[in-house]
């Protein structure tokens, strides 16, 4: 497979590491009322699609940067990759 | 119809007439007390065990494709109860003492092979880890050697003992474990079922389930509404996308796993041999060929079919430490969906729906589990509690914090 | 001889080489089958299951019988196909798969007991009595299968692995591809062409058309010799391209010295990882054949086959010249081979064609009937002719067998794409949804004529470069042959014999039929119960019959009935090529400690830890048990000074403003209240809750730390920081750079260690009021070398560690050593560290085994309460909480008994059962200091269990150790060592 490096173009899956779907970026607010059901959640439930699927690839032969790839997990086919951190950032502006 | 040499004598003699399906294909019933999604390896197997040892009639089980499509058709077919975990442990021995009997319990000759296995140890931790664990075993009333490199030397002489990257310090051995023919096993139990009344009804895909007011009623499928008391679901691989209709996200992420065979041998390897430094692992059919496998490619798939990497990387494994298998060539790779769960165990439980209950998550040792997975889900089924061997198996250890995590990796399917 | 003038041989080349010990002689340009029937010969072979004598059907990489077993010695090749061995001065091929001669193969009986042998039979029988599968009836049914032999030595020859990247990848150099490649290397655009072959040209080689005016291997010769002279085009001949995985990425193999008599500082094969943007697959298609009665018969050849034996390689492929050949054919295209073999002058006895509409194309005898019955065990002498319900045998010397084309979808299909029926064509094309990027021409998409062929092949390059933004032309295409297509739906004689329909595997209509009333019909059951296509051609030769006549028994039609699903590889690849050569050392890349060159020089004996390599212990002269050795070291460290290359461990820095803030998530206790110049230990937890590394965070300035992992987890802590860093917390200022190899780092342990290091450092108070224990600061030593000092300690002993750019790793090592021989300096190895860790309870690997808990390891209280850190919340679920299993520490009561680790722990006077066992021995070794083994292990409730006697049992090798249960802090307690 090869994954589109938002920086570094197009490069052999097997340059990554893969981790799973990116809702791990959503970690519970450990405070919160029901955190421990949130992280039970978080850490061991998964949508697991056949289809469309948001996840993690870390970039650990290459810039190190953890990427969210959209791949079709039945096709194998890749929508797109970007930086889980740009994305993170981005989506905490202010509207 | 029994088999047996002297039928297969007979018919020989009278050109093969007498011979008849091996099962019926009937068309589904509108209702059945029983009816179980996944006409695999588990489902058969637990169809039949529900018929003939807890003597339950109106058991239907539903296929999607052909019978035996699943991962009981794709795999290679190591039968093992060499368990580290309590958890574990009991029910894997339960399954190798099924598989002792099975070809006898269902008169079809699944060809179970216990020529033994074998894992390799490369490091001292290894070899300490591999103590424990051996001693696991016996402590759980398996078998289990531990070998010296000299006896391994003498067991198998081929390995990479001299130029190795990895030295060779070892093994554990299992003798009863083994292989057993994948498909013969899927056909044994279809066959014994079908002659206890199931009906096995294949090109049946399950489209819905209807639930009411936390009660299952029924599936609808590709052939209609079936009316079911209680739903069995056993579709390894499948489980997310089946529990989905049910509305259940489960621990379990769904990756493809290749397996490879080679072209047709005389015999070289004895038994089966896993590689304690790398991925691989082989054993040699009754066919000659020689299957063998590594680690899954480690992305969620449901393909069927993995990539190069990981073709390259086994093929490193394997001829890293029996390059003397080098002259011979792949035949066929293929790949097969593994239910990959968070600690890397199984479950087997009833659901948090009335008459749905759950048989997944097993990762890439589904196939030596069969006969026990099909005894244990049976059992639940029928009584409505676990098999005493499949008690650890629940869909709350995780939340309780029970992991059954024998590579000690946490939360992570890729890595089990 | 039945070598024929002409063809695209050397015929003044000669070529010897030997088939099973007897001497023949080829020419330059010969397949091993080639020559054989040039030779003669038509017995190469047997069967799988019946050993059945057989010859060669093929004329290429489908081949079902023609295997041999190439080369002696280490370099034995099982299961070669004849067909495609390309022949060399000095090759030696031996048929394979009999007891005794060839022609004399004593595992023959099999064919008399045939009728026991039906399809499924084994799932049947050998059930009774139990014991007899493993021990009898297994043996011998696996001495029986199989095909050729490995050598059980290792593979002696080179191979490598390369990557190759192109704008288009065409598969296959017949017609459509050649034209294809043309095209694309004309637009300038980066191209790869491979073939199977060692010549190019395909079909067009076989067949006796012309293109223009001219023999078709003239125009060829010309293509290629533009394609060589494009600098943007690779043409790799003998790579077969053998699997389409994804986003264009495809497995090939490229046979670069087999061919060669000698290939000494040559790699045998290389495997190609080619990443193409499109690919044209142009793979041609194969010709199938008309089962009926005994049609397995050496001398029984595919009619295509033939046409290719006579025009490419001059060889009839009877025993004699003289011999007359006959055609068997329900196809137009069949009856060329009567044709060309006329014009090559080799009597032709008739065409014997099922169809009354069909026409006679040349000066032959049409027969409208068939062929149902031959006879010749080692060579087909005659064939049985029924036409209009009478009966006639025909003598021959040969039979062509013309069943119609199957274009090659092999590689289309290894995605999710399923070949389609064209009900025209009367045989499968490529499907819908093929892989990305991947065009189909030529016979491999149906288009069976030259002249369509070529037509394809310049529309498939057009489409895939204009899809890349490439802008290329048409070419000039060379007038070529173009009659209609007749293939005919006419799939097996009926009859009371055994037709085979899967040669190798010895799958005769009987057993489809078998398999039907079995009701084994679904198309994967019937392969699967009776073995259909599962030989080494991967059932290119057989499906598609075996699909017809499973039709014919359903009454349903062919598509309905099922297709088939191939997959990788297209044809068989030698598994030394797959390990691309990365065996023996070379598995895995050796990572060398900085001291690694000077523990060599000091009799180091080294052990593999993950990839790398560190000293284990130092022999000293007089030494002669490890044993020895790792006790000397042990007490030279806690009685002196010892050093330890500890480069291994894992060195992550971490700056930035909320450095603190981030580890202090990233740690389950507080490490952010640190203060400059001090160092903490610190453990990480997974999110699961369970403990998964420890080590050391050393805070260096305000926003400056410098962590250490295990060796063994160094790459997963830096991932997982990387991914709290980026994933789960980006809006801290913080950065990370793992600088293990950066840094050389040494433990300098023991009571001396103090005085040893004041002898290097410049300018620097290393009293304990300065430079306490867990205190840490940025120095230099050795006049101005930059270093890092922490006062750490693993042996329990006072200690230090020092890390300086690992360029000086070696140098620094040198001069500890020189500085403190008065001392009594002493290098120690892993296995010393190991003793003196356990010796002070430390845990390590064995303890942090990833299913233990920091309550387990009695370190509970560190996961803090005051915030959160990941693992925290979940480390508090019920089965974490309530676990009472405790690390401590063991003693054999007899002190002359040995621990062993991975024994399981029982009460005294409890049955060695697993539901009573209470823990287990995680790590053991003898010590110097307490005098006898000790071990460390897990034990319910054994904090508060100490002084028990309980049971170290280890069933596995018989044996049982009473063992009291101690704390796990056999040295120094109390820690006023590390303190002083």
């Amino acid at each position: 497979m090869l994954i589109p490096h938002p920086l570094l173009g197009l490069r052999d899956a097997q340059e990554f590491t893969y981790l799973g779907d990116a809702s791990l970026l959503n970690r519970p607010d450990a405070a919160s009322g029901d955190a421990s059901n949130a992280f039970n959640d978080y850490v061991f439930l998964r949508d697991n699609p056949a289809g469309l699927h948001r996840e993690l690839w870390y970039h650990e032969q290459g810039d190190r940067s953890w990427l969210i790839v959209t791949r079709n997990t039945v096709t194998h086919e890749v929508l797109g990759a970007e930086l889980a951190r740009d994305y993170i950032l981005k989506a905490e502006l202010p509207a | 119809m029994r088999f047996s040499g002297f039928r297969v004598i007979k018919e020989a003699f009278t050109g093969h007439k007498g011979w008849g399906p091996l099962w019926r294909d009937p068309a589904p019933k509108p209702e059945y007390d029983f009816v179980i999604i996944g006409g695999g390896g588990h489902g058969l197997a637990t169809a039949y065990y529900l018929a003939k040892t807890f003597g339950r009639s109106r058991v239907a089980v539903l296929e999607k494709g052909w019978l035996g499509s699943g991962n009981i058709g794709r795999n290679t077919t190591i039968i093992r109860s060499n368990y580290l975990l309590p958890g574990n442990e009991p029910f894997y021995e339960f399954s190798m003492k099924l598989w002792e009997n099975l070809e006898q319990e269902t008169n079809f000759n699944s060809m179970v092979s216990q020529r033994g296995i074998i894992n390799l140890i490369h490091t001292d931790a290894q070899r300490d880890a591999y103590r424990r664990r051996g001693n696991a075993m016996i402590l759980a009333g398996a078998d289990a050697e531990l070998l010296s490199p000299d006896e391994l030397r003498k067991k198998v002489p081929f390995l990479n003992y001299d130029n190795a990257r990895f030295p060779i310090k070892g093994g554990l051995l299992q003798k009863r474990a083994g292989t057993a023919r994948h498909d013969g096993v899927a056909w044994g139990y279809a066959r014994g079922a079908d002659t206890h009344g199931v009906d096995i009804i294949q090109n049946c895909e399950v489209t819905g389930m209807r639930i009411k007011s936390g009660k299952i009623l029924g599936v609808e499928t590709t052939r209609g509404y079936i009316a079911a008391g209680k739903v069995g679901v056993a579709v390894a691989g499948n489980s997310s996308r089946v529990m989905h209709m049910a509305g259940m996200r489960l621990p379990i992420e769904s990756h493809v796993l290749q397996a490879f065979v080679s072209e047709g041998l005389k015999p070289v390897i004895p038994g089966v041999i896993t590689f304690g430094a790398g991925h691989f692992y082989v054993s040699q059919s009754d066919k000659g060929g020689l299957v063998f496998g590594g680690d899954i490619d480690g992305y969620n798939s449901y393909a069927q079919r993995g990539n190069l990497p990981v073709v390259e990387d086994v093929l490193e494994g394997g001829m890293a430490l029996m390059p003397m298998i080098g002259r011979a060539r792949l035949l066929r790779s293929w790949g097969g969906i593994m239910d990959m769960s968070m600690d890397g165990s199984p479950i087997i439980d009833r659901t948090s729906i009335d008459g749905l209950y759950f048989n997944g998550g097993w990762c890439y040792g589904g196939f030596k589990a069969t006969p026990a997975s099909g005894y244990a889900f049976a059992h639940l089924l029928a009584t409505d509690r676990s098999h005493e061997t499949a008690r650890a198996y629940r869909f709350d250890r995780f939340a309780r914090g029970y992991p059954i995590d024998e590579k000690g990796v946490g939360a992570q399917p890729n890595l089990h | 001889m039945t070598r024929l003038s002409g063809g695209l041989i050397d015929h003044s080349a000669p070529v010897q080489f030997s088939f099973n010990g007897r001497p023949y002689t080829g020419c330059k340009g010969d397949t091993l089958a080639s020559a054989l029937l040039a030779n003669g010969v038509q017995l190469v072979g047997r069967s799988f299951k019946y050993h059945r004598p057989r010859g060669v059907l093929s004329a290429g990489s489908e081949e079902p019988n023609a295997l041999v077993t190439l080369h002696d010695g280490a370099r034995k090749e099982p299961n070669t196909r004849a067909t495609v061995t390309e022949l060399y001065d000095g090759l030696v091929a031996r048929s394979q798969n009999h007891v005794g001669p060839l022609n004399r193969d004593f595992m023959a009986v099999n064919d008399l007991l045939a009728p026991f042998f039906a399809a499924g039979f084994y799932y049947k029988t050998f059930m009774w009595p139990r014991a007899f599968w493993e021990k009898l009836y297994e043996p011998l049914i696996r001495q029986a299968a199989g095909l050729g032999r490995l050598s059980l030595e290792p593979d002696p020859d080179a191979y490598d692995k390369g990557f190759l990247h192109c704008d288009l990848l065409v598969v296959g150099g017949g017609a459509a591809g050649l034209v294809a490649a043309l095209v694309a290397g004309r637009a300038g655009a980066q191209v790869i062409l491979a073939d199977e072959d060692f010549q190019w040209g395909g079909r067009l080689l076989a067949e006796s058309h012309h293109l223009d005016e001219a023999p078709a291997a003239e125009w060829v010769g010309k293509v290629i010799a533009e394609l060589s002279g494009l600098g943007n085009v690779r043409i790799m001949p003998r790579t077969t391209v053998f699997g389409a995985y994804d986003h264009g990425i495809h497995g090939a193999v490229e046979r670069v010295s087999d061919h060669l008599p000698n290939a000494k500082g040559m790699v045998r094969q290389t495997l190609w990882r080619i990443t193409a943007k499109r690919t044209v697959l142009a793979a041609g298609a194969t010709e199938r054949h008309i089962p009926f009665e005994n049609n397995d018969r050496p001398g029984i050849m595919l009619a295509g086959a033939m046409r290719a034996y006579a025009n490419r390689w001059a060889a009839a492929p009877t025993r004699s010249q003289s011999d007359p050949v006959a055609v068997f054919a329900n196809n137009d295209d069949g009856h060329r081979t009567a044709l060309d073999l006329l014009a090559k002058g080799i009597p032709v006895s008739a065409v014997i064609d099922p169809r009354t509409d069909a026409k006679r194309l040349g000066d032959y005898e049409l027969i409208t009937g068939v062929v149902d019955g031959t006879k010749g065990r080692l060579g087909v002498t005659a064939i049985r002719v029924t036409q209009n319900g009478s009966s006639h045998w025909m003598p021959c010397g040969a039979l062509g067998v013309a069943g119609g084309w199957n274009p090659n979808v092999h590689l289309s299909s290894h995605h999710k794409s399923r070949p389609i029926w064209d009900a025209n064509l009367l045989a499968f094309v490529p499907g819908k949804d093929l892989p990305a990027g991947m065009v189909v021409a030529g016979a491999a998409v149906g288009q069976m004529t030259t002249a369509k062929a070529l037509r394809s092949g310049m529309d498939a390059a057009l489409d895939s470069l204009a899809g890349l933004g490439i802008t290329a032309k048409p070419i000039d295409l060379p007038r070529a042959e173009d009659t209609a297509v007749t293939q005919s739906a006419f799939w097996h004689v009926a009859g009371k014999g055994r037709a085979w329909v899967d040669f190798q595997n010895d799958v005769t209509v009987k057993d489809i039929a078998l398999a039907h009333k079995e009701n084994m019909r679904p198309v994967e059951h019937l392969k699967r119960w009776t073995t259909l296509g599962m030989a080494t051609d991967q059932g290119k030769t057989s499906n598609i019959s075996a699909l017809a006549v499973m039709a014919e028994l359903t009454g349903k039609t062919l598509p309905e009935t099922g297709t088939t699903v191939f997959r990788p590889p297209y044809t068989g690849v030698s598994l030394s090529v797959l390990g691309g050569g990365d065996t023996g050392s070379h598995f895995r890349p050796t990572r060398f400690t900085p001291a690694h060159s000077w523990s060599a020089q000091n009799g180091a004996t080294f052990i593999e830890v993950g990839a790398w390599l560190r000293a284990q212990y130092f022999v000293r002269p007089g030494e002669s048990h490890w044993r020895q050795s790792v006790d000397r070291e042990v007490l030279a460290v806690r009685g002196n000074v010892g050093l330890c290359d500890v480069t291994t461990l894992g060195k992550i820095d971490v700056q930035g403003v909320d450095a603190a803030e981030f580890l202090n998530r990233v740690y389950c206790n507080m490490m952010g209240s640190l203060a400059v110049g001090r160092v903490r230990y610190g453990l990480m937890l997974r999110e699961d809750g369970h403990a998964y590394d420890d080590g050391t965070c050393a805070r260096l300035a305000e926003t400056h730390f410098v962590v250490t992992t295990t060796t063994a987890n160094a790459a997963l802590v830096y991932r997982n920081m990387e991914f709290a860093r980026q994933c789960l917390w980006p809006e801290l200022d913080v950065h990370l750079i793992s600088t293990t190899d950066a840094w050389a780092q040494i433990a300098v342990a023991g009571p001396k260690s103090r005085e040893l290091l004041s002898r290097i450092v410049d300018d620097f108070d290393l009293s304990n009021e300065a430079f306490p224990f867990m205190a840490c600061a940025e120095l230099t030593v050795c006049k101005g070398l930059r270093a890092r000092l922490f006062r750490i300690s693993f042996s329990g002993e006072l200690a230090y560690e020092i890390a300086v750019p690992a360029r000086f790793g070696n140098a620094l090592m040198e001069r500890l050593m020189q500085r403190g021989v008065d001392l009594g300096v002493t290098a120690y190895g892993t296995e010393a560290l190991g003793v003196m860790r356990i010796e002070k309870g430390h845990a390590a690997g064995a303890e942090l085994n990833g299913q233990t808990t920091a309550q387990m390891l009695s370190l509970g209280r560190m996961v803090s309460q005051k915030k959160d850190s990941i693992g925290a919340v979940m480390s508090r679920r019920e089965g974490l909480e309530l676990d009472k299993r405790r690390l401590v520490g063991f003693r054999p009561s007899n002190p002359a008994e040995v621990i062993a680790p991975g024994s399981h722990l029982f009460a005294a006077g409890t049955e060695r059962t697993m539901q009573s066992d209470q823990g287990w021995i995680t790590s053991a070794a003898y010590s110097p200091h307490v005098g006898s083994s000790i071990g460390l292990g897990f034990l319910e409730e054994g904090d508060v269990r100490l002084g028990e006697v309980v049971i170290a049992a280890n069933p596995l090798e018989g044996r049982e150790v009473r063992v009291e249960v101690v704390s796990p802090h056999f040295v120094d307690p109390d820690g006023d060592r590390l303190r002083d």
